[in-house]
């Protein structure tokens, strides 16, 4: 779509919404939302660049080699957290406290649950980037 | 015509049975439904003391049932393998294909 109005728009609205995405997996664990409706909100910014531009633009920006690595790196993560429960001699995916400080409602809280929220939000947003961008556009043989 | 007719009745009867079995289902937020039961009340008032996290509902995600997020995670990454397979599988013809050299 050729819209300079929708794509001088877009342009400014793009880092809100990814901060804002960014706030909501990293304050997952303090405030609503968490790693699948922040990875979600990431995902729908690209989503918003590939219908305003067009599908090839947003591939651009996140390709499928970026996606692979992502996809398959985040899986590893939640997997080696809970491998590293069991170095501490714990169950799998027990969670441990990692953090020193003990203070409810800090950032740095909450032991595995804020890299597995993490892990869950990067790779929700791909998840949704990828399949939009394949599902939606076609490619060029 | 028959069949339509035959339909109708038919779904009036299923309607009607699903509205009876609503009537039977207890009451909206009432205290003593089955599905207030101790597990809730478990996760509400020690999820401080377990996990040090004010959100309930990430705790429970990623600490009581993170095995159930783990699955999730791999049904993720399934779909996203399928998808790459068969949709990105001609954009890039040769790039996969160099091991028999």
């Amino acid at each position: 779509m050729d819209d300079l109005v929708l794509q001088t728009i877009t342009r400014i609205l793009m880092p809100f919404i990814q901060v804002y995405g960014i706030f909501v997996i990293v304050n997952g664990h303090l405030s609503p939302g968490g790693g699948f409706a922040g990875g979600t909100i990431l995902g729908a910014s690209v989503i918003l660049y590939a219908l305003t531009f067009n599908v090839g633009a947003a591939e651009d920006l996140y390709p499928d080699d970026l996606a692979e690595a992502v996809e398959s790196s985040s899986v590893l993560i939640f997997v080696l957290v809970g491998l590293f429960a069991i170095l501490m001699g714990a169950n799998f995916l027990t969670n441990i406290g990692i953090f020193p400080s003990p203070e409810t409602g800090t950032l740095f809280t909450g032991g595995f649950v804020t890299p597995l929220t993490l892990a869950i939000g990067v790779k929700v947003a791909s998840t949704v980037i990828t399949l939009f961008t394949h599902l939606f556009g076609e490619k060029k043989p | 015509m028959l069949r339509q007719i035959a339909a109708t009745i038919l779904i009036l009867l299923l309607g009607t049975v699903l509205l009876y079995m609503t009537s039977e289902m207890p009451r909206f937020g009432d205290p003593g439904n089955p599905s207030n039961n101790e597990l809730s009340a478990r996760y509400t008032d020690e999820v401080i003391e377990d996990v040090n996290v004010p959100n309930i509902v990430t705790a429970i995600i990623t600490d009581y049932r993170a095995y159930d997020t783990l699955g999730e995670a791999t049904v993720l990454f399934a779909g996203i393998v399928a998808v790459l397979t068969v949709l990105a599988a001609h954009s890039d013809v040769g790039r996969g294909t160099k091991k028999d050299g």
